[in-house]
């Protein structure tokens, strides 16, 4: 049936920011992956995208978490030269989702992270945090869909977005997107795209901290964010290598 | 030790420093004094290169070494530290992190060998009890949700476990209640008081240079040293005012 699925276009909203063209030769996609957490359950999952620049990465995963369960995702996106992750998350009554992600490019890669979190059921809490460091000509991308549905009173969705480009060339997209119907909900979002504090930096080299270094620390504080929940000890250590890999290779 | 001739900064398309001319010797304690917007802030960020402060001409010789030639991370490693009037807040950067890499970068540059956890940490804990502060607090975030008075005391641990040669201290004294000037009044003679060190005190008021005696008083006024003097000349200031002084 998918194969009757016409390729998007930059009229479809999810699609607005994609490298449609590195898409085309995948098209159409498999089905997302279905993944569901009985009630009172937990999920941890960590997930690395990474590939050579002229690969195509698109990785669909559809959640459903069931009542009381808690679902934790913390993703490094660091490409291929297009890369995307794509996230629907379905939410019973008092089940938490946790995102943690964070993208990394350089040169022209298109890294995307597009999310849809559907709280259908009331008491559910939702809390994402997205950071990106984008260099060169390279794009990043969030899209954050949440939905409240007209019973799910009592949601608490949270969404921190933040950019940080290193070059004027780099683009940052970030689209937090809320569609409310309950009247008793928690719905907090924010998002900013900025450059590394030059305030900071000198206050960091007049300690004799050398430029590259300084800019090292702070963008791995800036990162970190997006793994401070990861708690798995072993997990984040390797996450956090690889992302400070990424970031040594772009800056 | 530093011996600055004729200098002349821009900030912007305005010129700050007119010819500004000073000398420090090791084992000396200068005071510059003088009213807002005469240049203080502006000799301190020159001296430190932060962009955007731009030399014009004159010289700035710091131990034999031509200083202005030096970007902001090697003036650090020759042994000059900046105490900020505003201390930068850094997220997610804790204080101990950032100032064992500082620190080691320096020794790396100047080929010593690098302090190891162990030894950091107490050096760290020695000079943040020199200054009363809480160790805990060098856990945290650089300066985020410090208090005014506790970013000014956390430069000055930052300078006794940096240990530089010349401390160049911005209004390290602004934002400061009397308990406070004190403990780092005292911990400025104790770090900075030495034979082979000097300090250049940056202030409004009178009341830091009760705690650290200068050996020299010096007003900055449109961008020159006009006057240049004994500790009295500090409490003429503070009893006459600059207008009257420095004419």
């Amino acid at each position: 049936m998918s194969a009757t699925v016409p390729l998007p276009t930059r009229r479809d909203e999810t699609w607005r920011y994609s490298d449609l063209k590195a898409l085309e030769p995948h098209w159409p996609l498999p089905e997302a992956e279905k993944i569901t957490i009985p009630a009172g359950a937990g999920w941890d999952e960590v997930i690395i995208l990474e590939g050579g620049a002229d690969e195509t990465i698109v990785r669909r995963i559809d959640l459903t978490l069931g009542w009381e369960s808690i679902g934790n995702v913390h993703i490094l996106n660091i490409g291929g030269g297009y890369s995307r992750f794509e996230l629907t998350v379905t939410m019973d009554e008092e089940a938490e989702f946790n995102l943690g992600a964070a993208q990394i490019g350089g040169g022209s890669q298109n890294l995307e992270i597009v999310t849809n979190v559907k709280h259908d059921m009331p008491d559910g809490q939702s809390h994402q945090v997205v950071r990106s460091v984008l260099a060169g000509k390279a794009t990043g991308t969030f899209l954050g869909k949440i939905d409240v549905a007209r019973n799910a009173q009592k949601t608490d969705a949270e969404q921190s977005i933040k950019a940080m480009l290193l070059d004027r060339t780099a683009t940052a997209n970030a689209k937090p997107e809320l569609e409310i119907f309950a009247d008793d909900v928690k719905c907090a979002h924010g998002a900013t795209v900025g450059e590394l504090d030059k305030q900071a930096l000198f206050y960091m080299a007049s300690r004799g901290l050398p430029p590259a270094e300084a800019r090292k620390l702070m963008l791995q504080a800036f990162i970190g964010d997006a793994f401070v929940t990861l708690e798995d000890d072993e997990k984040r250590a390797m996450i956090e290598e690889k992302a400070l890999a990424a970031l040594e290779k772009i800056s | 030790m530093l011996k600055i001739e004729n200098l002349h900064a821009n900030v912007g398309d305005t010129e700050i420093l007119k010819g500004l001319s000073l000398e420090l010797n090791a084992g000396e304690i200068h005071a510059i004094m003088g009213p807002n917007g005469a240049g203080k802030s502006t000799l301190s960020y020159a001296l430190g290169g932060r962009p955007g402060y731009e030399i014009t001409s004159g010289s700035v010789n710091f131990d034999g070494e031509d200083l202005l030639e030096l970007d902001p991370h090697e003036r650090a490693a020759a042994g000059i530290f900046l105490g900020f009037q505003y201390p930068v807040e850094i997220p997610g950067v804790s204080n101990l992190q950032f100032l064992r890499e500082s620190l080691n970068s320096q020794r790396k540059s100047r080929g010593e060998e690098p302090l190891s956890g162990a030894e950091f940490i107490k050096l760290a804990k020695e000079k943040s009890a020199l200054l009363k502060m809480d160790m805990d607090m060098l856990k945290r975030a650089v300066n985020v949700g410090f208090s005014g008075g506790e970013k000014k005391r956390n430069e000055m641990v930052q300078m006794g476990i940096i240990d530089p040669k010349l401390a160049i201290l911005d209004e390290t004294d602004s934002g400061l209640d009397i308990d406070a000037l004190r403990i780092v009044g005292s911990g400025i003679n104790a770090i900075m008081r030495q034979p082979d060190k000097a300090v250049l005190l940056i202030t409004h008021y009178q009341r830091l240079l009760d705690e650290v005696k200068p050996d020299y008083v010096h007003v900055l006024a449109d961008g020159r040293i006009v006057k240049t003097g004994g500790p009295e000349l500090a409490l003429q200031l503070e009893e006459e005012g600059y207008e009257a002084v420095a004419a």
